[in-house]
């Protein structure tokens, strides 16, 4: 007897109501791999992280990246890229950064140029 | 600066356009929540959604520039005989197989249609057709890249493939069915006419079909369904007008 469900995909699989572990056969069968969708917005602009989705091959990936991603405001252009192909840090080497915060003198903030900058536009239009 | 038997060729074309489009815009739409995998059913449901958007232009048309009802009652209120859809896009949506080569039959044919009436000499449509033929391309590469997929998938996507075809492909041929005064339209650059699309969709067609490795169906040993652009129907469209306007005659004079 297969799992009868009130979702037509979960049906057609026909999965053994009495198999020990239904779950495994669930992801056996419909395990696609992801891909990372970048939205473009106007040319010119950079491409933005803004998802995944499922998909069987980059093709399609497109295709459903469209409906997902695109289906509202503006958009100019889309990437995919196969999850796999991004090489990713390891989680536990977060600690690389964990000093950064502290790096007062990196931040633009640090620089207090406004008056320069002032000044000098000033300079200019007196000459 | 059109005579009456032009504009009455041009109030056939555009009102057998915008059935054919909202009646498959309500079909697709049954797959809502049905679909396959949960980004085809967003993808496929706007597909739908875009059909019924791109009906309410046409009916608009005729609303607006040619006098007909506004697009609510030529959508609600018309009786099954009245309506020009070509018999294709009635049939009930069958599996996902039959709908998705529906939609590439369908869909091939409406690119080259609102191609070739963007630059129509009737210059509402051609503006429509400007502005949805985007649309209608993405339509297309759905529909193909579906196909190419699962014609080079295992064996039972390819039978299935092949075989909704074969069961498509007569009723695809009735979108082609010439209507009366068309021929006023061609000559005056109004419309491409129906035997030049036909012409140009079998070469798309058996193009895709041969990239995804399908047997084109022998068309000249086929009988085109013919029939709808005339108002004759199978038993599907009644039931389906039935419920498409379920919610509306319950108060048509209701504001939305």
């Amino acid at each position: 007897m297969n799992i009868q469900s009130l979702d037509p995909r979960v049906t057609r699989l026909g999965i053994d109501a009495e198999e020990k572990n239904p779950d495994q056969t669930l992801q056996r069968e419909e395990h696609w791999e992801t891909y990372q969708v970048f939205h473009q917005k106007k040319r010119g602009e950079k491409h933005s992280s803004v998802g995944v989705v499922h998909a069987p091959n980059a093709e399609m990936a497109l295709l459903f990246a469209k409906e997902q991603y695109a289906r509202r405001g503006e958009t100019v252009n889309l990437w995919i890229v196969n999850t796999r192909d991004v090489l990713a840090m390891d989680y536990d080497d977060y600690d690389v950064f964990s000093t950064t915060p502290e790096k007062m003198y990196r931040d633009p903030a640090g620089y207090k140029v406004n008056e320069k900058i002032a000044a000098f536009k000033k300079a200019q239009l007196d000459v | 600066m059109f005579n009456t038997d032009t504009l009455n060729a041009l109030r056939r074309l555009l009102l057998a356009m915008a059935d054919d489009h909202l009646i498959i815009g309500h079909r697709n739409s049954e797959w809502t929540g049905l679909g396959p995998i949960l980004e085809e059913d967003i993808a496929f449901s706007s597909i739908a959604q875009d059909k019924i958007g791109h009906a309410l232009g046409l009916y608009s048309i005729l609303n607006e520039q040619l006098g007909e009802a506004d697009p609510d009652t030529l959508a609600f209120m018309r009786n099954e005989t009245d309506f020009t859809s070509c018999q294709l896009v009635e049939f009930p949506i069958g599996e996902y197989d039959f709908s998705l080569v529906r939609h590439l039959l369908f869909d091939v044919a409406a690119l080259i249609r609102f191609e070739d009436a963007s630059h129509s000499a009737y210059d509402p449509l051609a503006k429509l057709a400007r502005k949805v033929k985007g649309e209608i391309k993405y339509h297309v590469f759905h529909a193909s890249t579906f196909v190419k997929q699962l014609g080079q998938g295992n064996e039972e996507s390819k039978a299935r493939m092949q075989s909704a075809f074969n069961q498509n492909m007569a009723l695809a041929l009735g979108m082609f069915e010439s209507f009366e005064g068309e021929a006023l339209l061609v000559q005056q650059g109004i419309y491409k006419g129906e035997a030049a699309i036909r012409t140009a969709w079998l070469g798309e067609i058996s193009a895709i079909l041969q990239e995804a490795g399908l047997q084109m169906p022998d068309v000249d040993k086929l009988e085109p369904v013919y029939g709808g652009r005339k108002g004759f129907h199978t038993e599907f469209l009644q039931p389906l007008l039935d419920e498409m306007t379920e919610v509306f005659r319950i108060d048509p004079a209701a504001e939305w």
